[in-house]
Formats: C-alpha cells, structure tokens, sequence
C-alpha cells in the first residue's frame, strides 16, 4: 500500500470514519480527513491556517479516540474547519499539524457538527495486504 | 451473544431475554411485530450487556424507538443501585447529556400563525442562532459560567430569560442540585463559552407546530392542549460541553473499569461504581451539564418569546413541559414491595412519571407527566402522559423519537436539501436551515415511522398517547 484513503461506513444515526494508509501516522492522517469530511465538503476548504495538535495514550485504539476527539475540540473551540493533516506518532506520543481556515457558512455549506468520536468499531490494525486501517465511530 | 433466537414473547408488544451467561437481570424490548422485525440485532445484544452490569435492578429495557448505541442502545433504560455495588455509565447517559425536548402553548390558532408564518419563519430563524459554528450573543465569563453550570435553568430565570412559573414545568424543577462545577473540566468550558442559547446541528430543532388529534380530550384539556392551535417545540441539548464531558467520561472509564474489576462485555459499556471518585465525578460533572442543557432550553425560548412579542403579540408561549432523553436521574422506584433509591439511566429515552407522582407539578399531577416525542420536519410528534403502568414496566420510561431508518449518507445521496425544503413548502411546511445538506440528512424519510413508535408504546402501557402535533415551520440547525 503505498497511498492513504478515508471513507465513511454506516452506523444508523452516527457516522463510522475509517481511514487507511502505508503508516499508522497516515491512517491516522486519514481518519482526521473522515472525521473533517462529516462536517464539511474537502474540496470547499483551504488550507490557510495551521493548529499543532498533541496527544499521547497508552495504546494505538485510545490513541485515535483521543486524536479525533482533539480534532474535534480544535474545530469547536476555534471555529474551524480541515482540510489536511501531518502526522507523526512515535513511541505512544501523538505530533500532528492540522490545516485548514475559519468556518464561513455561506461557502463552506457545513453539514452537520460533530460532538465525539466513540468506541464503537473502533479498531486500529495492520492490514494483510500492507499497511494501516484506523476506524471509529463519531456520534454527530 | 445474544441473538433474535433469544427472544421469547411476553406479551403482544414485549419481548424477553432471560438471563443466561453473565447476565444478572433479563433484558425486555417493548415494540409490536413490526418495529421488532426491522430493530437492529445490536439492540438486542446491547440490552442483554446492559444486563450484565453490576448493581442492575429489575431489567434492562429497550424502547420501541431503540437503535444501536454506545454500549447502552439509543432507546436504552436501567437503573442501579448504589448499595449493591451499582454502576454509572457515561455511554448509558449519551454525548449530548440532558438533551431534550419542550413544548412551549401559544394560546393563538394554527390559522393565526399561518397567516405570518413567512414573517415568523424569518424572525425566528435570524433570532435563533442555529448549525454547525452558530454563536450566541451571550459569552459567559469564569464566574457566569459556574453559576449557570450550578443553576441551569433557574440561573437563566433570574437572569432574565423567562419566568419563574416556567421552572415548575421542568423537570427537577429546572435544575439539578448535585451538580459539581469543579468537576467541569476547563475544554468543556471552553467549548461552551460561546455556545448558549444555540440550537446546535443534525436533528436538533425548533419548530412552529399545529395540534392535529386530541386522543385524550381531558388529559389535553389538563395539558392546555386543542386541536387547531398553535405550539412551539425546541429540541436540542447541552452543546460543545456536555459534548466534551460526555468525552473525557467515557475514556476516563474505559481506563479504570479494568481498575476497578469491572468485567465488561465490550469496551464502549464502560461504567464506573456509584460509589466512587470517578463515579462521583461523573455524576457531579453530568448533572452540570444537564444544568446547562436546561438553561440552553431556557434561553431559547426567551428568544422565541421575544420573536413572537414582535410578530403575533397575542401568543403567549406558556410552558407545557421540559424532558430530557439522556440523563441518569437519581430517583425512588418501588421494587419487589421495597421503595429503593435508584439511578436510572436513559439513553434515548424520557422519563414518563405516571399520575400522582410527587415529582410532577399539582396542575398535571393528577393525568400524569407529559411526555414529548420530537418527530421529523415532515411528520409529525406526539404529547402522550405518563402511566401507572409505564413505573413498573420500565422505571416510569418511554420513547424518545422516531429514530433514523437511514444513515446520514445514504440520505444524502438520495435527496437533495433544496428539494426537500421545496416539497416541504408545497405541504405548507416552511424549512429554515443554513445547510442544505444538513437537511437531506435530515430528510423525514430518513427516519422510522414515529406514529408507529408511540402506537406501540401506547399498546405496550409506558404511556397513553394525548395528541399528535404536525410541523408548521421548521428551524434547522
């Protein structure tokens, strides 16, 4: 595997974000790009303004919980929407820079907010045919 | 893992898994054949863990309306007891903590309304700020907002959004005593500083409803309900910080169930002891929230009052009731001939008191407690009443909504937002949203039949239908 993809699966009232990638870094990266697509169209947002993001946690699945969840938290509290993330994980330890601006309704059309990523299907793993796969569930 | 072969039929609309493995009570799902044929199968593995918890009185219950949820299912109910070891659970409470629904009397005529209803869609939907990034004017400092998180709706009484008479019609009196503000982290704060007096997103509402059917002629009268006029319902709950609360509650206690010995069936049901410094904390930090949910309710309908003032002054807007479908409540239940005070969770559903119970206000006392079932834009929702029977079946619970027949996405490849609000519009229903998209996720097929969900909790006795409510307008956040 040598490029990351994100998609949403269903989860009746919420919505499942699940990333892949060559690295656990980039399937992380691609779980954020899930979990900023719920609230808004990719394509809308540019990438003007940077937020550095940290987290650590003591394995790899609450380790996405928390990075999603820190996501999230910048998005409320900073009134603003991703489009890109970098991130590098070493050791437990969550270093991440997320790009984006600030939320203009008219042209970013937001969709839905999103309240917090949970543990449900939550699963961080080596892929059989190479690679990182790292999913979950956020309640909007 | 509990499967449909599980079930046994207890009567025509509840149905039973009885304990086996390492389930400590039965779990009961009270639906008719229909809703049971297309529930989710997780309900029933979900309400069977649920079963499984320490300290669990009685049963675990799932509603009509039940879906697959965090641990406990959307549509969940349980109570525990702290003197045997009873457990708190941040997934059995919900993200959105003490979200919930009010019904506001007009006192005026549908017609009335309609004649305006352009006018108050606009003033309504330029007044209430609504969606994804939505402020509100009011931006609460470090003392204010302690102050709030400990007097929830009272607190915005006496700061001049509504009225006094409105706090008899909420329940717990419009505020929760046992909140512990130090317990709020400084994120959840910071998520709500900006956040009062807002709607929020996905289907959280308020709407301009038309009662359509009285079912209960006295119970209507009691509740100030008649068919023809006009009622105002506002759904939404504790925003960014019950959210964040919610958050940090539910990792806290995934970490320390395995401390605490906790055996969990799946890692999303974790809970901790009543009696315990996270238990505590949570049910301290929790009841802030619900404090903040209601004062949120509490100032919405403030501007909902001052924007009607202005375009039919002759509308009044006198509370009919408050509910909150996400809540664990401290309360007495009488069980096995015994009075026990319990915490009683419910996760996507409302507490239905039945008549008589001292908890309800004298006016309604003697029908029992209105409980208000929030539908789609495009349907409708009921007012049913709490029962005698509804306390012994479920700990005095009923449904919470309709709950989503489809996901967000598959409803968004199928409609188009515009041309939902276009169809909605030629039924004489006005739409004010700032996202289309959010509306075709929202768009009323996407939900299950909320007629359906209050027949059978009706038929199954949690509480007796009074009257169904149709949109007039919609605000969408």
């Amino acid at each position: 595997m040598t490029e990351g993809h994100w998609e949403h699966f269903e989860h009746g009232a919420d919505v499942g974000v699940r990333g892949t990638g060559p690295t656990l870094a980039a399937a992380f990266e691609q779980a954020a790009q899930a979990l900023a697509a719920i609230v808004v169209e990719p394509h809308r947002v540019a990438a003007a303004t940077t937020v550095a993001i940290r987290c650590a946690a003591p394995d790899e699945e609450l380790l996405l919980v928390d990075w999603l969840n820190a996501v999230i938290y910048e998005m409320a509290t900073r009134n603003l929407v991703f489009a890109d993330f970098r991130v590098t994980i070493a050791d437990g330890d969550l270093t991440a820079t997320a790009f984006g601006e600030p939320l203009d309704r008219a042209r970013h059309r937001p969709a839905v907010e999103t309240k917090g990523a949970t543990f449900t299907e939550l699963r961080v793993a080596r892929l059989d045919e190479g690679g990182w796969l790292a999913q979950c569930v956020v309640d909007v | 893992m509990p499967t449909r072969e599980h079930l046994h039929r207890r009567d025509a609309n509840a149905w039973v898994i009885e304990p086996h493995g390492a389930m400590r009570v039965p779990a009961v799902i009270y639906a008719d054949d229909e809703l049971m044929a297309r529930m989710d199968d997780k309900v029933f593995e979900q309400t069977a863990n649920v079963a499984t918890l320490p300290g669990i009185v009685g049963a675990a219950y799932a509603m009509p309306d039940a879906h697959w949820g965090y641990g406990f299912p959307i549509g969940g109910v349980a109570a525990f007891d702290p003197d045997e070891g009873g457990v708190i659970s941040a997934g059995g409470v919900g993200f959105d903590i003490s979200c919930g629904v009010r019904t506001l009397l007009t006192g005026v005529a549908a017609d009335e309304v309609a004649a305006v209803r352009e006018r108050l869609a606009d003033a309504l939907f330029e007044t209430i700020p609504a969606g994804v990034g939505s402020t509100g004017d009011i931006v609460l400092g470090d003392d204010d907002m302690d102050a709030m998180l400990a007097g929830g709706a009272r607190w915005a009484v006496e700061r001049g959004w509504g009225e006094a008479a409105d706090l008899a019609r909420i329940e717990d009196g419009g505020r929760l005593a046992h909140a512990r503000t130090e317990c709020v982290s400084a994120r959840a704060r910071k998520r709500q500083r900006k956040e009062m007096g807002t709607l929020g997103s996905g289907n959280h509402y308020l709407e301009v409803q038309r009662v359509a059917d009285v079912f209960e002629p006295a119970a209507a009268e009691a509740f100030g309900l008649r068919a023809g006029d006009a009622v105002v319902s506002i759904h939404c709950g504790s925003r960014g910080l019950g959210h964040q609360i919610g958050t940090e509650a539910l990792r806290e206690m995934v970490v320390s169930a395995k401390e605490s010995g906790i055996r969990l069936p799946e890692r999303e049901l974790a809970c901790a002891p009543i009696d315990s410094p996270v238990g505590r904390d949570y049910l301290g930090a929790m009841a802030a929230a619900a404090n903040c949910a209601l004062a949120n309710r509490q100032i919405i309908t403030a501007l909902a009052r001052r924007v009607f003032a202005d375009v039919l002054p002759r509308a009044r807007l006198e509370l009919l009731y408050d509910v909150s479908h996400n809540t664990c409540k401290i309360e007495d239940h009488e069980v096995d001939g015994r009075r026990r005070r319990l915490f009683v969770h419910r996760k996507g559903a409302t507490r239905a008191f039945g008549p008589g119970h001292p908890d309800l206000p004298e006016a309604l006392r003697e029908v029992g407690q209105p409980v208000l079932i929030g539908g789609t834009m495009g349907t409708a929702s009921y007012i049913l009443r709490g029962t005698e029977d509804g306390m012994a079946r479920a700990f005095g619970s009923a449904c919470h909504g309709a709950g989503r027949d489809m996901s967000r996405r598959a409803a968004r490849k199928r409609w188009q937002g515009r041309a939902v609000v276009d169809d909605l519009a030629a039924r004489g229903i006005l739409i004010r949203s700032p996202s289309f998209r959010g509306v075709a996720e929202e768009a009323p097929g996407a939900y299950k039949d909320v007629g359906a969900v209050v027949g059978a909790a009706d038929a199954a006795g949690l509480a007796r239908t009074v009257a169904r409510i149709e949109p007039m307008i919609c605000i969408k956040g």
